[in-house]
């Protein structure tokens, strides 16, 4: 790659660097890095000849970034406006116009290009400075940047990033612009056209009005039913693994088979599973619970009104039955790796049984659960499987905007995009989860220092 | 150790527990196997026991609906979303792992974040993506949905595991003259192996029961997935098909459960190194 420069310590290092700022690939020129100049002025070239090809510019009379613009022009234009003319119904049928959330979607696409140049322009700008320095202190010109172990990782991760960046990343830059628009049911392209509103979204989703009261009512209950249903589940978990472990019992493995089996069986189905067999009007828990004479009528489990806490209630019990196995699973392990002398030791001191778990096996088993339990809580905060298959969010809330008694943030969100269309709350909405999700995330990493060899 | 087999209050005790909770977990499942086999078509008629037990109900299933053919999309999906999403994020996690170059550790940093993000908030866009670049209603498109999700959680979790894998061996192989590439397949891949096994148990596992995706994503009937047929069965409370559904739900579920089962100790291990994404 590089071609190694005589020693030419009369040079002044920052000259490449400029020279690259002006037009990238110069310093490299300079530098004599042939193959890398070329790549870089390439790069460059290949965005300018892209907006000049896309773009009408045989004729510049009249120039308007809306009918003239190119690749990069237009898209900016359209990031920014978001269109200027709605597409209207005629007698020829639509009538030219602008897509606000195509422009909005190539906005996005051109802002990233645009920024991978700045990146590409700013890295060439010290790769540059950096090559002219080394070589002019004498070092022997190794080429940084091109190495065979750079080319490969290139290589290896050419289609992880486009697919990132183009599923994923674009995704959520779009779903986060959304927020800021009044994107929704009523406003939807190509016959009317997008507009940025500012904060207005969040200022109605967290203000006093019906959309409050619903946000805040519904976090509550997630937050409750994430922290209830974690501590059940890991409590419970813990209770059996410990039972499990006890020497009363003769065959711990027959045992232990049967009660992984909710953790095996896709939570989809069971899920599907107790939504029927809770059903009030033909479930057979309901019509048992008439056989045997304990209640005179049918007990309508998920669907009561008048009783949200009884579908909450069914719904922790169901998470409870679904997510206790793993911490049971996850707990014996924790359980065999703890030492059988700490407990010799105990006993010899005079320690009962019970003071012995509660003194060494509590402290031991969490110290190695702790970080789980915390994504356990986060997964359980975005429990949709559980709540949409069980309940649908029911029973119907009257006070709530497009929520029911057991939805959570994530389901709420479900039904405000898929049924209700409501896309620029619901951006707001998703912002709201991932804040919350994010935070509880990275301070868990923080604490268990995953990050630390990043 | 456990020789002392006298009844005691105790032993009683944990017994009785042991069997009122097998019994709960059991139940269900029982329920639905046996309803699936029962001879009436109601929520009403179905038990847990049939008392005059009939294939009915997998007959009609097969014959009456696109079962088969939503078997076979989903097999499709969770087959690719597999291979692809064990092959990339490997390779990818080799990459982040053992070499150092220009962008790694913003790269590493930015998967992070990507994977806190909720499927749903992507979703919405992916899908105005997809109708403008006509993947709409297509398993090719729903596979690439997949694979995009699973893709940075798997390269942390593989990353560390490879970060626990010393790098004696392979740098050794370097020096000898081996490439970056024959490293990676040669040496490490083998060494990866519980690991791999935990990735490609759950990646087939996660579209195979994958709901928002594929509802959002598809829309024609011969398109479905099992997850979005299933659901269909059971919502739509006109139709009255309960054992259909039934019927349905055990061909689902238990080529997941066997799998599950056997493969537990893999999957409690890797689950616990990783921490549970479901």
């Amino acid at each position: 790659m590089s071609v190694d420069a005589p020693r030419d310590p009369g040079r002044r290092p920052w000259v490449p660097g400029v020279l690259s700022a002006v037009l990238p690939g110069l310093g490299q020129l300079v530098n004599r890095q042939i193959v890398k100049a070329a790549l870089l002025a390439s790069a460059f070239a290949a965005a300018v000849l892209v907006e000049l090809l896309t773009g009408h510019y045989a004729v510049l009379a009249g120039y308007t970034p809306r009918t003239h613009g190119g690749f990069f022009v237009r898209g900016v234009w359209g990031l920014v406006t978001l269109g200027t003319e709605p597409r209207r119904m005629s007698i020829d049928g639509l009538s030219a116009g602008d897509h606000s959330i195509v422009l909005l979607i190539n906005g996005v696409i051109v802002a990233f290009v645009i920024a991978g140049l700045v990146i590409l322009w700013i890295w060439g700008i010290r790769d540059a400075a950096r090559v002219a320095r080394a070589r002019s202190a004498g070092a022997t010109a190794k080429s940084p940047g091109l190495s065979s172990d750079s080319s490969f990782a290139g290589i290896v991760l050419a289609p992880v990033v486009v697919l990132l960046l183009a599923v994923t990343a674009l995704p959520v830059v779009f779903g986060v612009l959304i927020a800021f628009t009044d994107y929704n049911r009523t406003n939807l392209p190509p016959t009317n056209l997008v507009s940025w509103i500012g904060f207005d979204n969040f200022a109605r989703l967290l203000g006093a009005g019906a959309w409050g009261q619903t946000f805040f009512g519904v976090l509550g209950w997630t937050v409750l039913w994430a922290v209830l249903a974690t501590a059940t589940t890991y409590g419970f978990g813990f209770i059996q693994a410990a039972i499990l472990q006890s020497r009363h019992i003769r065959h711990p493995k027959i045992w232990r088979s049967i009660f992984i089996l909710p953790w095996a069986v896709p939570a989809m189905i069971s899920a599907l599973v107790f939504r029927s067999l809770f059903n009030g009007q033909f479930g057979p828990i309901s019509q048992f619970l008439v056989d045997v004479g304990i209640t005179q009528e049918r007990v309508m489990w998920l669907t009561d009104p008048n009783n949200p806490w009884l579908a909450r209630a069914v719904a922790l019990a169901v998470a409870l039955w679904l997510g206790f196995p793993y911490f049971m699973a996850l707990i014996s392990g924790a359980l065999t790796n703890i030492s059988p002398n700490l407990y010799e030791a105990a006993t010899l001191d005079g320690a009962s049984a019970f003071q012995s778990f509660r003194a060494i096996t509590v402290p031991l088993v969490w110290r190695t659960t702790a970080p789980l339990v915390l994504l356990a809580f986060v997964a359980n905060f975005n429990n949709f499987g559980v709540i949409y298959f069980l309940t649908q969010g029911g029973p119907a809330a009257p006070d709530y905007r497009y929520a029911g008694s057991t939805d959570l943030l994530i389901t709420w969100l479900y039904k405000l995009t898929l049924d209700n269309g409501l896309y620029d709350i619901a951006a707001v909405m998703s912002i709201m989860i991932f804040v919350i999700v994010g935070s509880v995330t990275v301070w868990n990493l923080r604490r268990t220092k995953v990050l630390q060899d990043a | 150790m456990r020789s002392r087999r006298r009844i005691t209050p105790a032993w009683v005790l944990i017994h009785v527990e042991l069997i009122v909770v097998a019994a709960i977990v059991i139940f269900p499942l029982v329920w639905i196997v046996g309803s699936s086999f029962g001879s009436g078509r109601g929520l009403a008629s179905a038990t847990a026991i049939p008392a005059d037990p009939t294939l009915d109900n997998y007959v009609r299933l097969l014959t009456d609906t696109d079962f088969g053919r939503w078997y076979l999309n989903s097999l499709f999906v969770a087959v690719a979303n597999m291979t692809l999403s064990v092959l990339l994020s490997a390779a990818a996690a080799y990459v982040f792992a053992r070499l150092r170059f220009v962008g790694r550790r913003s790269g590493l940093v930015a998967m992070l974040v990507m994977q806190i993000f909720p499927t749903f908030m992507t979703a919405i866009a992916i899908y105005i993506l997809y109708l403008n670049i006509g993947l709409l209603d297509s398993l090719v498109g729903l596979v690439i949905a997949n694979v995009a999700a699973a893709i940075p959680y798997n390269i942390w979790l593989l990353k560390g595991y490879i970060d626990g894998i010393s790098p004696s061996l392979d740098e050794a192989a370097l020096i000898d003259g081996a490439s970056r590439w024959q490293v990676f397949t040669r040496i490490l891949l083998p060494l990866m192996g519980p690991m791999l096994t935990f990735v490609a148990v759950t990646q087939f596992a996660v579209p195979w029961m994958d709901f928002i995706l594929p509802k959002l994503l598809i829309s024609s009937p011969q398109n479905y997935t099992v997850a979005i047929g299933l659901f269909d069965m059971i919502a739509d409370q006109t139709r009255n098909d309960f054992t259909t559904f039934a019927a349905g739900a055990i061909l689902v579920a238990v080529p997941i459960t066997l799998l599950y089962m056997l493969l537990q100790r893999f999957l409690v291990s890797g689950l616990s190194q990783g921490g549970d994404k479901e």
